[in-house]
């Protein structure tokens, strides 16, 4: 099988990629995120009814009883129902609200869970989140940087950014919400796209010291073929159980997993076309990998 | 060739043993089971009260079994067959046993002996898992310094007074201000400030003809006061927790100024917020005199064990409350002897010196005081029999010392007997003293359905994505692939056997990381095998492709993990709550996947094609990366 001509179409990619991440910056902007009940305080609540739940008598009686702002929900099935909060409201208002909601029905309700954030914590948490990226990106860096070569380094924390800033878009654009499960999920996703572009890496180094007579670009592209297998599999493997994990994980795992689904599909991508690419514009070449390492020995 | 030796493979079997020893106890569900303690320390249960509430749930028709006396007659321990009758048990022990004993929702584990032996132990379910309520509380950092500036105005005030320093006093902003009419004044007072208060941060200012002096909170001071603060909460909300009846309750300080409580099991979140918000308090009183009338004393309690049942006639006057103690703690006197120190703010001191001045020589008490609820049954109109918590106040002495001198905002109590005693009556005297406000800034409820459910789901996911990938990879690369799914697996169960013996909690995002654990585990193996399809597509023989293969992946598997190691620890150090409960799986998956997939897959491999003649590798068809390059050197 012959060596796919990846490089030759990374116009294309840069294209695609440029136009993701820009619309990606534009959509946070102006749609911003839609901030779960971790970042933005308030309170939510969980209910299921007994018999199916008239979601505008719901409404109605919140109305009546002055809870401004609230949001009601079908969530999952129709029995069960999302109330949310804005911030504002005290803490004990949570059950207070369902102890309401219980006398304006005659069906039986069973609180699934109350959740209270004071605003104190949600700022803390998005700022905590900020830093978490930040730290994990420059260390990831660093560490390329000592095992691989600055280049590698500047290569990889450009995926990752493209892969963070389209997930984000991701979330911006279709309004899912943003909670501390997807936080993790995208700092999870760092780490998948990560374990990508350093296999990538280490077959562009290898053949970059091995393949004579050939440009950087050959190498590049000798080198994505040769991983192209490996970086199908293991990202089907992945997608397949996030697959199974957002199907049958319920709803409150879903945004965990949609978060992971886009982001190793994007990482996947990216692996191949934004860290290679930043590569090659890099101008690297063989004097960046023959520093005498441990393991050059044995090539 | 490929043949591990002897010793390499007994370790793997080893390891994989013991993962299968500690994760068997996950195999094991626990029995829903009431735990009874007694409500005060002191309280002994017996054989008697274990009878007592036998009866009581065989008469509601209860089904029970194991129950078991524990902690030396401290608890006890009774199983129940259904889960469903545990609120409804809870509630008929309650009431049967009355108000002295403390009845909680407990789920026993069933791991058997041969198990618990060896130090096995199931994981913790958390909180989104187990059903429960979580708290985060926040202690009021301004409030508590605002508090303690106070405490320096008047104790800078009542100094410059005694030594007749003419000037003024008064709070500004975050500072004590002090203005004076000369530098003479301003220069003695500041002496005396210095003397007083050394941990304070003075600066001089002229202004006109006022001679200003500023005296301000260092960030240290600030600091201890806000340890103070949160450390006092702790003690106090830790007494109280255990009154919830809860089995497994986590107090915990996080951060600089928050508490983490965490309580499996409560539904009732408003009746654990009343409880934990409630304030002890203090009261001190004379000891009456023996012929005083007996409509001018009161008779308490010891609170101590030690001397339990011993009481003590006190006055019914109060000197002053806890709401006047600023601060209590254990140290030693001038002669090596264990003592408290107690602070009191300005008119706390005022009331203290006027009334001990008359009455050195007599003995004064301090009472504990606490609200506590009594139950009682009443039939509502619908007949329905309701409990009913009727509040009151529970009085016991923490200590009686006689007075030697009058008293003043300072001063010390001696003659206990040790060290522990000094710091368990400080502890005492300062979860009753005015606690720095505190307010829940997070609260977390989860019903045990939604608990339940999320266990359900979260398997299931397990349990597909295991399928899909085990279907895929046995078809792509068949005998390989039978040997990375046994790894996989033996993964899965090190997976669980680390994380139980590390005591880990399980959480809902973390079964979503062992999921992904699954998925990304395979990828060592994907690399290992790419590498052999390389090998042989390039002519080797398949012995030295295992091999090559195998070496070749090494470095890369290496690196790529390490790099992901670094962000699951990231995640850690700032990740809360179920977060960091997704980051331990995810760190420990990244080390027993490379244990099990380099050398696991690896003894499997070798044990079937090791040591013999080979003459095609079953890898699966000739996949994708067959390579060939121009201009390759070798």
């Amino acid at each position: 099988m012959n060596v796919l001509p990846f490089m030759r179409w990374r116009w294309v990619a840069v294209a695609f990629s440029a136009a993701a991440i820009l619309s990606a910056i534009v959509s946070l902007s102006i749609n911003q995120l839609n901030w779960g009940l971790d970042f933005t305080g308030g309170t939510l609540v969980e209910v299921a009814y007994s018999d199916s739940a008239d979601l505008g008598a719901i409404r109605s009686t919140l109305d009546q009883e002055g809870y401004d702002g609230a949001i009601v929900v079908s969530f999952g099935t129709d029995r069960d129902v999302l109330v949310r909060l804005p911030d504002g409201y005290s803490d004990q208002q949570g059950a207070i609200m369902v102890d309401k909601l219980r006398a304006a029905t005659d069906s039986d309700i069973e609180i699934r869970r109350i959740e209270f954030v004071g605003p104190q914590v949600g700022d803390e948490l998005r700022d905590d989140g900020g830093i978490a990226m930040l730290t994990a990106l420059g260390l990831v860096m660093l560490y390329v940087a000592f095992r691989f070569q600055i280049k590698f380094a500047l290569g990889a924390v450009i995926a990752l950014a493209h892969d963070v800033i389209f997930t984000l878009g991701f979330f911006s654009l279709t309004g899912l919400e943003f909670d501390l499960t997807v936080l993790a999920a995208l700092l999870a996703v760092v780490g998948y796209s990560l374990n990508d572009t350093i296999v990538v890496s280490d077959r562009i180094r290898e053949n970059l010291r091995i393949v004579r007579r050939a440009d950087a670009a050959e190498v590049i592209d000798i080198s994505l073929t040769e991983t192209l297998g490996r970086t199908l599999v293991t990202s089907l493997t992945t997608l397949l159980v996030l697959l199974a994990l957002a199907v049958f994980g319920g709803e409150m795992i879903f945004g965990f997993a949609i978060a992971l689904l886009v982001g190793v599909a994007i990482g996947t991508y990216s692996s191949i076309y934004v860290a290679a690419t930043t590569l090659l514009h890099l101008k690297v070449n063989k004097e960046d990998v023959m520093v005498p390492e441990k393991e050059g020995a044995d090539q | 060739m490929n043949r591990y030796p002897l010793w390499k493979n007994l370790l793997i079997v080893l390891v994989v043993a013991a993962g299968f020893y500690y994760a068997a106890p996950n195999l094991y569900a626990p029995d829903p089971a009431l735990q009874i303690a007694g409500a005060s320390s002191a309280q002994q249960i017996d054989e008697r009260v274990l009878g007592r509430a036998e009866a009581a749930l065989t008469q509601s028709d209860i089904a029970f079994f194991g129950e078991t006396l524990q902690d030396q007659g401290k608890t006890a321990l009774i199983r129940l067959v259904d889960r469903e009758q545990q609120l409804r048990a809870q509630a008929v022990l309650a009431r049967e046993l009355g108000d002295g004993f403390i009845v909680a929702l407990n789920l026993a584990p069933t791991t058997p002996d041969w198990l618990v032996q060896g130090g096995a132990a199931p994981m913790k379910l958390g909180l989104d898992l187990s059903g429960g309520v979580h708290f985060k509380l926040e202690v009021d950092v301004e409030a508590a310094t605002e508090r303690k500036l106070t405490q320096y105005e008047t104790g800078i005030k009542k100094r410059l007074r005694e030594e007749r320093i003419r000037g003024r006093v008064s709070l500004d902003g975050g500072q004590v201000a002090m203005q004076f009419r000369d530098e003479a004044d301003r220069e003695a007072a500041r002496r005396e400030v210095v003397d007083l208060y050394p941990e304070l941060f003075l600066d001089r200012v002229e202004e006109g003809d006022d001679w200003l002096l500023y005296a301000q909170v260092t960030e240290q001071t600030i600091a201890e006061v806000v340890d103070y603060a949160v450390a006092q909460n702790l003690t106090t909300i830790r007494n109280r927790v255990n009154e919830l009846g809860v089995s497994e309750p986590l107090v915990q300080r996080q951060g600089r100024n928050r508490i983490v409580v965490e309580l499996p099991g409560i539904q009732d979140t408003a009746e654990a917020k009343r409880i934990l918000g409630k304030v002890a308090n203090l009261e001190f009183r004379l000891v009456a005199e023996a012929n005083a009338p007996i409509s001018e004393r009161q008779r308490f309690e010891y609170r101590s064990p030690d001397r339990g049942g011993m009481t003590e006639w006190l006055e019914r006057d109060v000197i002053i409350t806890g709401e006047s103690v600023s601060n209590a703690q254990a140290g030693f006197d001038q002669n090596g002897q264990p003592n408290v120190m107690i602070s009191l703010d300005g008119e706390g001191g005022m009331l203290m010196s006027r009334a001990t001045r008359a009455n050195i020589k007599r003995r004064m008490g301090v009472l504990f005081i606490e609200r506590k609820y009594r139950t009682r049954y009443e039939v509502d109109e619908a007949g329905e029999e309701t409990a009913v918590r009727i509040p009151y106040d529970e009085k016991q002495l923490l200590t009686a010392p006689v007075i030697q001198s009058a008293l003043g905002a300072q001063f010390q109590i001696t003659g206990l007997d040790n060290p522990a005693e000094a710091s368990e009556l400080a502890l005492m005297l300062r979860a009753g003293a005015l606690a720095a406000p505190i307010t829940f800034v997070e609260e977390r409820t989860v019903g045990p359905s939604l608990g339940a459910e999320n266990i359900e789901l979260g398997m299931r996911s397990v349990q597909v994505g295991l399928a899909l990938v085990v279907l895929f990879m046995v078809l792509y690369y068949r005998v390989f692939g039978v040997a990375a799914v046994m790894a996989l697996s033996a993964n899965l169960v090190l997976l669980v056997g680390v994380m139980s013996l590390l005591g880990a909690t399980l959480t809902l995002p973390g079964i979503a990381g062992i999921v992904l654990t699954v998925g990304m585990a395979v990828d060592a193996n994907v690399l290992i095998f790419a590498r052999i399809r390389e090998e042989i597509n390039k002519g080797a023989q398949p012995q030295t492709a295992i091999n090559n293969g195998f070496d070749r992946a090494l470095v890369t598997i290496l690196d790529a993990n390490i790099t992901t190691l670094i962000v699951a620890i990231i995640l850690y150090a700032i990740g809360t709550g179920p977060i960091k409960g997704f980051a331990v799986t995810l760190s420990v998956g990244i080390v027993t996947s490379m244990f099990s997939a380099i050398m696991g897959t690896r003894a499997l491999v070798n044990g079937i094609y090791g040591g013999r003649r080979v003459r095609a590798l079953s890898i699966g068809g000739r996949g994708l990366p067959a390579t060939m390059m121009t201009g390759a050197p070798e």
